[in-house]
Parts: C-alpha cells; structure tokens; sequence
C-alpha cells in the first residue's frame, strides 16, 4: 500500500492531500450539522467559509502564482455577487430547480467577473509591483461606487435598470426591487448551500492545481519568476499575465454569487477594501503560493471571530493577537525547519537542499 | 587544441564553403542610447554550424549586440537577417520562435521551480495542448506531457543532470544553473544559440568540459553557435571565427591565430605601447 503510495507523482499526491482535506472537513461538518452539534451562529458561517477560501485560493492565482500583488479582489467578488443576485431573482420562475438556479447564477457571476477582469487587467497588467496594487485597489473602490448607484428592478416586462435613485425605474405592481443602490441587493431568496460551497471548493481546486501543473501554469510561473527570461524562450508575458488574472478574477465571481445567495440582503459596502485585505491576510498567512495553506487560512480566520465570540468587547483585540503570533510563529526558522522536517518524513516536500552550503551568487 | 570539426558554411572566414547560405547576416546594425553611440556599422556573418566568438573589453558592447539580436532592444540602424527572414520589428518571443536562443549573463533561471520544470518552459513553444485541456486533463495534456517529459531528460542527458532533474533551479551549484540555462535554450529548438559568458564563474576543468559539451551540441543538434567570452582559452579553443568589438565597432575579425597576432586586438586588450615602452 505504502508503496504504491510512493510511486506516485509528488506533486499528484500533494494534491491528493488537498482534496483530502477538503473532503474530511466537508464529511465532519455534515456530520456535525445532522446530528446537531453544531452552534446555529457557527453553521450559519459554512457558506462565507466556503466562499472565502475560494477567493483565498483564486487570490493566490494571482498573487502566489502570478507574483503580482492585487488590492481589489472583493470587486471581482462584488461583482459576481450582485450579477448572481440580478441573475438568480430573473431566474426565479423560469427555473424552479434551486440548485440549478444556483449553478446558473454563479457561472453567469463568474463570466461577468471574468470580463471585468479583461477589462482590468489589460490596461492594469502594464504595471507591475507597487503600481499594480494602487491600480487595483482603485478598482474595488469603483466598483463599490457603481454598485451603489445602480438601481434594478424586476416586473412582467423583464429587468429593468437605472442610475442615480429608485425612481429612474418604474416597476409595474408586483414587480420587485433587486438591487435598490446603496440599500443593495434586497429580498434574496437564499439558494446557497454547504454542499454547493463545497463543490465549488473542489472545482475552483481541480482548475488551480490542475492549471499549476500545466504547460499554461508553467508559463504563468515562469513570467513570476523571471519576465525576460520567459520571452527568451518564447512565452507571451503579457498574454499570461492576463490569463492568471482572468481566471482568478472569475473563480471570485463564482464565490461572490456563492456569498451573496447566502443572505437575504448584501450590499455593495460588504466588498470593500478591509475584505480585500482580509483575503490577502489570508493567503499571505497559509503561505503564498501554498494553495492548501490558503484553505485553511481563510476556514481558520473566519471561525476565529465567531469562537472569540464569549470575549465580548475584547473579540477583535484577541483576534489581532492571535494573528499576529501565528505571523510571528509562521516566520521563525526553528518553527520552519521543525515543519520542513516533518514534511521530508512524509516526503512531501520538493528537495531544495543539494547545495548545503547555500548558492554562490 | 581545436578539433577538426565539419566544414561551416560561410561564415565569418567566408571562404571555407560558399554553397550554403548564412544562418544570420548582420549588417550595418547600429543602436543609440540618447547620445551614446552602443553599437555602430556592425556586419557579422555567421555560417549554418559554426562556433563563432564575440570578444572585446568590458563596456565595447557586446551583451548590447546580443540584445539587439533577440530584440531586447529595437536596432535604429541596419539590418539582422536569420535565415533569410529580416526581423525588424519583431518581439522577443517572435525571434525565439524564429529560431533564435540566449543565455544570460547573469544567470536567468526560473529558480523556484525545479530543473524539469525549467526545461519544460523551454519546450513551451515544441509540445503544445490549450489551457482547457491542461485543466481537464484531457488526452493532449497526457500526450504532450509525456513526449516532453522524454524530451527533458533528453536535454538533461546533454550535461549529466538527469539526476538532478527534481531538485530546485536556485538550489544547484553556480556551474550547473549555467549548465541549466544552456539546456533551456536549447529546448526551444533553436538554429542560433547565443552564449553570453558561458564560463564565467567556472574553475578551469569545468571550463575544459563546457568547451567539449559546447562542441557535442553543435554536433548534436547542427547548430550555430555564437558566444560572448572573457575566457580567452575557451575562445580560441572552439571558435572557428571570432569577431573582436572595441567602443561599439568592430576592429578584427578572423580565426583565433589571426585574432591573437592582430596588433589592433593587442592594443584594445592591453593598451597602446608608447615608445618609451609604458603603458599609455
């Protein structure tokens, strides 16, 4: 058994790994939720959860993978939410099936979000490093602004759309407001599930870790790695660059119409430059590049403020304590090695030590 | 110390075959950085397998004509034709494609990803499936995957590094990440390889192997061969023409027995003898 094991792929089983996880925790939370162990507050957390570590894994497309640092991941996420949203009320007759609904809702989030990434990232993509990161945390505030001019209403007629206030759309008797401004999206008939959330984590894995392991993720690396010498050996930096780009932007499409379906109001102010950040925390806190770090960075972090929950006042000041040890615990070399040595006895980590003596430069 | 090696074409002693055309002719290629004249009037014909030397003092230009040919920079005067086919205007990534690979000067691997890996980026371009199929697994993936895989320790085999295929790029020792970037290069299927300082940092038996694996790729592949070198054996070890640049022009060019005895080339290395016999 152990010898089969072994004689797959390092960087398949790494992968079985993940999923394994992914897959354990799923099994207990089902457990715990059917034979009602679990706190209401706490099982009303599994959706975000879900949906956050899929903006965490995506965000590490791009920041882990790519090398280029993003600010404005929550507009992407916005913007599959509200689409979700405007596309899931449509829907609400014509597709009875919730599920479904749910399915259809998020990929048209996703493609929406997609698109906006193009129309980003050409233009953003440009700029490199500290330049990027401003341009993109211009986005998700503009984003946040559109979002809360728009006004949408839905009738017999169809969708209807307008800017500015609620009266620049009028909505026949029985019609309803989907997305009412700055009030945001309202009467949402929540279709989310654990178990979508779930899927949707193994999706967004299956296209991160396959796309990592591939000739397209390779040239995505290679670009991180070292831009000039990617093009001396023919790889397109730019197109890349957007490809990276693009795919993380629709995966936090896909979590934000995930995320938004779970509750029966959102508004715009939700995807604001704090969630940005927190998503980055957690993908610089599992180690970036480290998709599976991501996961539990991003399951963790989100529990965290709930369990610190009979602290009261305190909550937050403990959850930054707590947070900056782990930071503290995860950047010291004793507490590095001690993790790198139980991961050579279960040789799972890439030999990176043939010259011992450290590289002369 | 130079092997006899089959006959180049014409290439920069033009005499030893006529019949088959040049891989690259540069002409009156010339680049200007504000004021600053870098490259000026510089001609260089290379033969289809020749082994070919740029020298020259520090500063004469020489990583500026390499840069120029793999359009790192955008020539503003003359012309650089590889066989045949005027790249003006090109990309580096459309010169690559061409036919064209480089090494750098300082070492450019992609060194958090492992050997294999950054031998199969150089394949990018030679075994290719879509994104969709990489993410779905689908046969092209399989197919391709393993044809370069093959291809990898192929290229590997070149240097001995098969074993070392999984171990980090930035981990290896300085001579094998130098090894490493001759084998990505040459993953691209190149017609022209160019070698900025393949020695440097290199103790002399290293120096002695490169020189013989330099010559079995040449053999191997049927390749030409152009290299930047401070190295002086090396030079006039393999190279059957060398072309010697001074402040951004070129002032010699012949075989190594002509180069060493040519009184310019003493003079741009050591300096001009003045006639009380110092130094000026």
């Amino acid at each position: 058994m152990m010898k089969g094991i072994k004689k797959i792929k390092k960087s398949t089983r790494s992968n079985i790994i993940t999923y394994g996880i992914v897959v354990l925790f799923f099994i207990i939370v089902q457990f715990l939720v059917m034979t009602g162990r679990m706190s209401s507050s706490l099982r009303g957390q599994l959706v975000p959860i879900a949906a956050y570590i899929v903006m965490a894994v995506s965000l590490n497309l791009t920041v882990g993978i790519l090398g280029e640092l993003s600010l404005g991941h929550a507009g992407f996420m916005s913007v599959g939410a509200f689409s979700g949203v405007i596309v899931a009320s449509t829907l609400q007759d014509q597709i009875t099936n919730a599920p479904l609904r749910l399915a259809v809702s998020m990929l048209i989030g996703g493609i929406l979000a997609a698109i906006v990434g193009v129309i980003v990232g050409v233009p953003a993509l440009r700029l490199r490093g500290d330049y990027l990161a401003i341009v993109t945390l211009a986005f998700g505030e503009i984003i946040k602004n559109i979002v809360n001019v728009i006004y949408v209403g839905f009738d017999s007629n169809g969708l209807q759309m307008g800017l500015n206030s609620a009266k620049s759309i009028q909505l026949e008797d029985g019609g309803k407001m989907v997305l009412n401004g700055p009030m945001g999206a309202v009467g949402i008939n929540r279709i989310s599930t654990v178990t979508a959330g779930f899927v949707l984590i193994i999706i967004t894995l299956i296209i991160v870790l396959n796309l990592m392991h591939s000739r397209s993720g390779r040239a995505i690396m290679a670009v991180r790695d070292n831009r000039i010498a990617a093009e001396s050996v023919g790889i397109s930096v730019t197109k890349y660059k957007l490809m990276a780009f693009v795919i993380s932007a629709a995966l936090a499409g896909f979590a934000g119409a995930l995320y938004a379906l779970n509750f029966s109001t959102v508004v715009a102010k939700k995807f604001d430059f704090n969630t940005s950040i927190l998503v980055l925390v957690f993908v610089v806190l599992g180690g970036i590049g480290n998709i599976r770090g991501s996961i539990i960075a991003a399951a963790v972090l989100t529990v965290l403020p709930e369990l610190l929950r009979q602290f009261n006042d305190y909550r937050m000041l403990i959850y930054a304590i707590i947070l900056i040890l782990i930071m503290i615990a995860t950047n010291n070399e004793k507490i590095k090695n001690f993790i790198n040595k139980i991961g050579f006895m279960l040789d799972l980590k890439t030999k990176n030590n043939v010259n011992k003596g450290g590289t002369a430069k | 110390m130079s092997k006899m090696v089959p006959v180049p074409s014409a290439g920069i002693i033009p005499e030893r075959d006529l019949n088959s055309s040049p891989i690259l002719e540069i002409s009156h290629l010339g680049i200007t950085f504000g004021g600053l004249v870098a490259v000026e009037d510089f001609n260089l014909v290379i033969g289809r397998t020749e082994i070919s030397g740029l020298i020259g003092p520090n500063g004469a230009g020489k990583t500026t004509v390499f840069n120029l040919l793999t359009k790192v920079y955008q020539q503003t005067k003359g012309a650089i034709l590889l066989d045949g086919v005027d790249t003006k205007g090109m990309t580096t990534v459309q010169v690559n494609q061409l036919g064209i690979a480089r090494t750098f000067q300082n070492i450019r691997l992609f060194s958090s990803l492992t050997v294999e890996d950054n031998v199969k980026i150089g394949l990018h371009n030679q075994y290719k499936y879509d994104t969709l199929s990489g993410i779905l697994r689908l046969p092209p993936y399989w197919k391709a995957e393993k044809q370069a895989k093959e291809r990898v320790r192929e290229l590997l085999s070149i240097f001995n590094m098969e074993h070392m295929a999984k171990y980090k790029a930035g981990s290896l020792p300085y001579g094998a990440q130098r090894r490493l970037e001759i084998v990505r290069a040459l993953a691209t299927n190149p017609s022209l390889l160019l070698l900025d300082e393949p020695a440097a940092g290199m103790n002399p038996s290293e120096t002695e192997e490169l020189m013989a694996n330099i010559r079995k790729i040449r053999d191997a592949f049927q390749i030409a061969i152009l290299l930047i070198e401070h190295d002086m054996s090396l030079v006039m070890g393999i190279c059957e023409g060398i072309a010697v640049l001074n402040y951004g022009k070129i002032i010699a060019k012949g075989t190594p027995e002509e180069i060493q005895s040519n009184p310019e080339v003493i003079e741009a290395y050591l300096g001009k003898q003045k006639e009380d016999g110092s130094d000026a």
